[in-house]
């Protein structure tokens, strides 16, 4: 690995710096969400680490989803955590607020038993990579693919999320009392 | 000479003289592009920090004007120092936080609720050729920043310990999240007709005749415009710091220079959607119909229009009922902006069928 | 491409991992929920990191990264809905605590 160090640019300095950077603030984000007993401030490292995913997404030259991402997730998807946070602020301020249950122990085991396995794995394995020079997907490439190659998965999405936003609304929505007519004279 | 031939002459320039001394090349090229960057950013937040300053003084001036009193006129000529005392004297004042605050929120919120306003500046088509970053998908990023502005103000809410700071925040988010759904309608209905998200594309789409000059160019100009007001909290749309409604919303708890951050906030967000649509809808750096060709003055001469605009609204129109402003939001304007774009892919189809 | 392939997927493993536990031990309904978003985030990273150096020209893994954010908020939005359910029936969020369902 030490010898893809000796011919690197400058801007490429930068990129490799900064992504060690961003990963691990994502890190560390993502382990403030998972413990903070504050829900608020865990709902503000998800921003962070969904901001750190963006750039990642930048340095991976998928700019549209990029922004996409910022818009998506930090504008509206945080927010709606937020808003619920704000609703639901009063169950939080009881007496027991630990953050984690009792499976803790057992949780921490296997899912580092996961993680090994993971980071056993993927530096052995050897992927398909290419290397092209045709041009890189841009966001005319990603519009054009949604409305010809994956046009039955936008469609399906697009009802889904019409069922979504009814199912949202009628979940939420508050119970009027039952009218009562003996009450009109 | 454009920005980016500027910028290739300097560093060529810097480059000579390292490889002259014996220094590596690269890495002389790469400091004077960051140098270069430096200084365009200075100058970016000098035109913020000039442009607040300015936009106070001008606020009072045409809200005295409109209301047949002069405004201030004793701080230097025709009152210009004004803001500068304004600002000494928040600075001045003194720094009270209420207790049992969120230190987080409240201290974080006010040093970032100018992050985006300030990150929207890199992408403004100045001139023909000094658009200081010109993304290919420059549209799409400066309406990606306007949205992630809102979980600051969440903060800002939510940091104070304060019922009325958490209301007026919630308000004033759900009046953002509303308004900004037409607005990025508005602003695709013209990505359609230019075909492109780059900024200097869709400038120079409009050289000949602005965008606004077409019907469904009106219509997603006024939808733009009165989203634009919504999303900067100005009248009519300001119920959230509304003063006889919820103290001052989500900035009550702020004192001092922490305030003064907020109002600058404010302001700078009014630069950035006057800047955009100007951009987007009046032509850009482009005179009317092709006259007086391409040049800064005119970009500057329509933001402040604009602005002045936005200022003209605060002191003709009532304030809305949040409950009206809602309705306005999801009843009326969605629906006018979705079929706008309807109508632009009818147009569209026509004119490739008509070839 | 200066950062190789095994660094970012590595990454995604990471967050993937915190957010499995976060998933398996957080008491708070929507703490839950924040981690099952932390999930969906290290599979997007996945599916973009290969788009790139697999199919850099078609951008499928890009597209399908689209599909799962926007399922993501979808799942976000409906359980954060059922929450809000939950909490104005039990007036709590605690999944200690809610267990009428359990044997």
């Amino acid at each position: 690995m030490m010898e893809q160090f000796n011919n690197i640019a400058p801007w490429e300095w930068v990129q490799l710096i900064s992504f060690y950077a961003i990963a691990a603030m994502m890190v560390l984000g993502a382990l403030f969400v998972v413990t903070m007993k504050n829900i608020f401030h865990a709902a503000l490292s998800l921003a962070v680490v969904a901001m750190g995913a963006a750039v990642v997404y930048l340095m991976l030259d998928a700019e549209f989803l990029g922004f996409v991402q910022i818009m998506v997730y930090v504008g509206a998807v945080i927010t709606l955590i937020a808003f619920v946070v704000m609703l639901t602020q009063r169950a939080n301020q009881s007496g027991d607020n630990k953050a984690t249950n009792h499976q803790k122990f057992i949780s921490f085991v296997s899912v580092g038993t996961v993680l090994a396995l993971l980071l056993w794995k993927i530096p052995n394995a050897s992927w398909l990579t290419t290397v092209t020079n045709a041009e890189l997907a841009n966001a005319h490439t990603i519009g054009n693919a949604l409305l010809t190659d994956y046009l039955l998965p936008f469609e399906a999405v697009s009802v889904l999320l019409l069922a979504v936003l009814i199912g949202a609304i009628v979940l939420s929505r508050r119970e009027k009392p039952a009218k009562d007519d003996g009450g009109a004279e | 000479m454009t920005l980016i031939e500027l910028t290739i002459k300097i560093v060529e320039w810097v480059q000579a003289l390292a490889a002259a001394r014996g220094i590596d090349p690269s890495w002389a090229g790469f400091a004077a592009e960051v140098a270069i960057m430096c200084v365009l950013g200075g100058i970016v937040l000098a035109m913020v920090s000039v442009a607040g300053m300015l936009l106070i003084w001008m606020e009072r001036k045409v809200s005295a004007h409109m209301q047949s009193r002069i405004g201030p006129n004793r701080v230097g000529p025709f009152g210009l120092f004004q803001s500068v005392a304004d600002a000494v004297k928040l600075l001045l004042k003194e720094d009270i936080s209420p207790r049992g605050k969120d230190l987080i929120s409240f201290w974080l919120a006010p040093m970032l609720i100018s992050v985006p306003a300030v990150m929207s500046f890199a992408c403004f088509p100045y001139h023909k050729g000094w658009i200081p970053i010109d993304l290919d998908l420059g549209l799409l990023y400066l309406m990606a920043i306007g949205s992630a502005a809102v979980i600051i103000i969440f903060m800002a809410g939510y940091g104070s310990n304060n019922k009325y700071s958490m209301l007026g925040g919630m308000r004033t988010i759900a009046q953002i999240i509303t308004y900004e759904i037409p607005a990025v309608l508005a602003v695709t209905a013209v990505v359609m007709t230019t075909g492109s998200l780059k900024m200097s594309t869709i400038v120079d789409a409009q050289s000949q005749v602005w965008n606004i000059f077409s019907v469904w160019g009106l219509i997603a100009f006024i939808i733009y415009i009165i989203c634009a007001t919504a999303e900067t909290n100005r009248t009519p749309f300001d119920l959230p710091e509304a003063e006889s409604e919820l103290v001052a919303g989500y900035h009550t708890e702020y004192t001092g220079m922490k305030f003064a951050l907020f109002f600058v906030a404010e302001y700078t967000n009014m630069v950035v959607v006057s800047a955009i649509a100007s951009a987007v809808f009046l032509g850009g750096y482009y005179g009317p119909f092709g006259l007086g060709g391409a040049s800064p003055v005119w970009m500057l001469l329509k933001v402040i229009a604009m602005i002045y605009l936005m200022m003209w609204f605060r002191w003709t129109f009532p304030r809305l009922r949040i409950d009206q402003m809602m309705m306005f939001g999801w009843k009326v304007l969605l629906p006018i902006s979705f079929a706008n774009i309807v109508l632009v892919g009818i147009w569209m189809a026509f004119k490739t069928l008509g070839q | 491409m200066i950062i190789p392939l095994n660094h970012i997927l590595v990454l995604a493993a990471l967050l993937f991992c915190i957010g499995l536990y976060g998933a398996l031990t957080r008491r708070n309904a929507v703490g839950i929920l924040m981690s099952i978003e932390l999930m969906l985030t290290a599979a997007n990273i996945n599916l973009v990191a290969f788009s790139r150096f697999v199919t850099p020209n078609t951008g499928a893994g890009q597209v399908f990264a689209i599909f799962v954010m926007t399922l993501a908020a979808a799942a976000v939005a409906v359980g954060l809905a059922i929450v809000i359910c939950i909490y104005r029936n039990h007036r709590t969020i605690s999944a200690d605590k809610i267990h009428l369902m359990k044997w």
